[in-house]
């Protein structure tokens, strides 16, 4: 079983609901982030989403945009968030770690070179927000030879027909859009996400995660009672931004905490 | 073998495709669907060909400038004269055809991006013209260069918003026009600019754009009793460009010459040339084409003084006939094209944008060399108004 399967089948056994925070590598700056990937367990993370940032984030609000400006700033490479995984995978054995971002750095690295740097470090899926599963044949290919997970984005807008699509593909768990927008939008329609799951069970086995929107314990709680898995990115982007480098590891870990907290009450 | 792209799912061999955000992709589906279904509608077609003409003044003339080519000495120019177009360049052609669906879709908002700001007037006219709400994502870069645009967007109605992100030009104003379709995805209709952007954007442009190239094939033997020996026009993304040469592609005698912005020189690295630079493939905005960018897959900034050419990508397509070798790419510097906009001023009368005086200036390099006999068709993109203020502090002078 691979590191995320044993994940959700923990906490199924444990009939808790996973917390998936979501952090940009080199954000606030390189030193930093593998001591928050680590505080992010700690507090209580069950899967870990990192970032890797682009220099042309379509699918982002401002948020998570000017952490990967920070980041490129930095020097923060697709080479050097692999290099973050392999450090961190030194004394932390069982945590998943999900690379997210855009296609092209990937493509300008090659995905067969990509998906075996994957494997050699330590990561376990990968999900590339600008890649459908209409233009992925060779990427999968590639992870799956490698025993990466192709991680699927399904959005409000999905019909059944793609829904059916991406279950045929996806590994690991899906992770549902809660709005449509970009990250760290406002309007999460709690109603809406509560009519969707279901008819997403329909055609997926994997565990569900949603993410967008989610900003504190309360919403945090409110989506946690609806999924398998809750996504918390552009919060906790924001507490990075909002921290000094001194403060930035405790303050993340004060905000995780709650976090888990109130997903343990679902 | 005849040319038949691109294929249904959107590529154009290895290019094009559908490259988005889960949100979108039904969006995109949807266009496609609802653009297959009208593009053969005998009433679709019969309102687009009326706007062409009494709205948009078309057929647009060819012209010889004579003089010019007199002076060059060699091969004779003649110019398509997208420039006289109502708003003042081809973005028209496009904005007219894809705000005619938009309003068959019951879309009553409509954005756009914009670099020179002829894409955003030309939308912005449109959605005037038939009654919808319009949102003109434009870089904060270029709304400085291209003030007088800004100002025109503005009187025809439209909002136009700043993007302060990345390198605060076309590429930063396109994700900002991506990030709000995906917010207002049903109520929303996305005017790209450009033969770019997620299958059928490609297509759907190239074939409204297409109304150039149909022109000039019928007008070039009216004129001179033949065709062409070559076709010349500047790529940005490369929508004027594609709509002159697709008609083309099955005249082999007929060479396709595209121009882009060699900006400083493809050697200073300052350019937005990526087909002449051969930049590697990527991804962005959609679609996978040849795009200029760095090492570790992030995009470059470019540069040009045409903030229409001002773009690390290409068109789909363009990068297929480059691999054909069925088209010719080549770059002409900042300082050639401004050489080629004061020969049009002087020559002929005719004030071109910085955009077209590319295409010229590659029209004037050649033409010297060749024989008097030989005819360069040039598409005169559009009209130089908006570059005022650019060329005016080009040569150091302050309006
Ligand atoms: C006059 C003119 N020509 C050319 C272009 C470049 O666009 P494309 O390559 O799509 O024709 C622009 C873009 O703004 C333009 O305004």
């Amino acid at each position: 079983m691979s590191r995320i399967q044993l994940t959700f089948a923990r906490l199924k056994q444990q009939q808790r609901k996973a917390l998936i925070p979501f952090i940009t590598a080199g954000d606030p700056s390189p030193q930093l982030t593998v001591p928050l990937l680590h505080a992010l367990v700690e507090a209580g993370a069950d899967v870990l989403e990192l970032g890797v940032p682009f220099s042309d984030p379509m699918a982002d609000g401002p948020t998570i945009q000017r952490a990967s400006e920070r980041a490129l700033k930095h020097g923060m490479s697709l080479r050097g968030v692999l290099a973050m995984v392999a450090e961190f995978r030194t004394q932390d054995a069982t945590t998943p770690v999900v690379l997210m971002g855009y296609g092209n750095p990937i493509e300008a690295m090659g995905w067969e070179v990509f998906a075996k740097r994957c494997a050699e470090v330590g990561v376990d899926g990968v999900l590339t927000v600008d890649f459908p599963p209409e233009e992925s044949h060779d990427a999968f290919e590639h992870l799956q030879a490698h025993g990466i997970d192709p991680i699927f984005l399904l959005a409000p807008t999905t019909n059944d027909a793609r829904i059916e699509q991406v279950a045929k593909l996806a590994r690991g768990y899906v992770y549902y859009v809660s709005l449509k927008g970009v990250t760290g939008a406002g309007h999460l329609d709690l109603d809406a996400i509560a009519q969707k799951i279901p008819q997403l069970r329909q055609h997926i086995n994997l565990p569900i995660g949603v993410g967008f929107g989610i900003r504190d314990a309360a919403t945090a709680l409110a989506v946690a009672k609806l999924c398998d898995g809750v996504v918390v990115g552009s919060r906790i982007v924001q507490e990075i931004e909002n921290s000094t480098e001194q403060n930035v590891v405790a303050n993340v870990s004060k905000l995780v905490k709650e976090l888990r907290s109130a997903v343990d009450k679902a | 073998m005849t040319y038949n792209y691109p294929d249904s799912t959107g590529h154009f061999g290895i290019f094009g495709g559908i490259y988005m955000a889960e949100t979108l992709i039904p969006a995109v589906e949807e266009l496609s669907r609802q653009y297959l279904r009208f593009r053969d509608d005998p009433e679709f077609k019969t309102e687009f060909a009326y706007e062409l003409k009494h709205y948009v003044g078309r057929p647009s003339p060819v012209y010889h400038a004579k003089r010019l080519s007199d002076d060059l000495g060699g091969a004779q120019i003649y110019l398509k004269r997208e420039d006289l177009n109502h708003t003042g360049a081809h973005k028209i052609n496009n904005a007219i055809g894809q705000a005619l669906l938009a309003k068959r879709m019951g879309k009553k908002r409509v954005i756009a991006e914009t670099g020179a700001g002829m894409h955003g007037v030309a939308t912005a006219t449109v959605a005037a013209r038939f009654g919808m709400e319009c949102i003109v994502y434009m870089g904060a870069e270029d709304i400085q260069r291209q003030a007088a645009n800004v100002f025109r967007m503005k009187l025809l109605g439209a909002t136009v918003v700043p993007v302060e992100s990345g390198s605060r030009t076309l590429k930063d104003a396109c994700n900002e026009a991506i990030r709000d379709w995906v917010t207002n995805v049903e109520s929303t209709f996305y005017i790209f600019g450009t033969a770019a952007g997620p299958h059928p954007y490609p297509m759907m442009v190239r074939d409204f754009q297409c109304v150039i190239g149909n022109e000039a094939k019928v007008q070039m033997p009216e004129m001179i009793g033949r065709q062409p020996d070559a076709v010349i026009a500047c790529v940005g993304g490369g929508s004027n460009a594609i709509g002159l040469f697709y008609p083309y592609i099955e005249e082999k005698n007929v060479q396709i010459i595209g121009v882009e912005a060699g900006g400083h020189g493809i050697a200073s690295g300052k350019h937005a040339a990526p087909l002449t630079a051969n930049a590697k493939v990527g991804v962005l905005h959609g679609n996978k084409v040849y795009l200029i960018q760095d090492e570790n897959g992030q995009i470059i900034e470019t540069h040009s003084i045409s903030a229409g050419l001002d773009y690390p990508g290409v068109g789909p397509e363009h990068c297929l006939l480059k691999d054909q070798g069925r088209a010719q790419y080549v770059a002409i510097n900042d300082d050639e094209a401004l050489a080629a906009f004061d020969a049009l001023c002087r020559f002929e009368g005719i004030i071109p944008a910085l955009e077209s005086s590319h295409a010229l200036a590659h029209a004037m390099k050649i033409a010297p060399a060749l024989g008097k006999d030989k005819v360069l068709l040039v598409n005169l993109s559009g009209r130089g108004d908006k570059d005022m203020n650019t060329v005016a502090n080009l040569k150091g002078i302050t309006l």
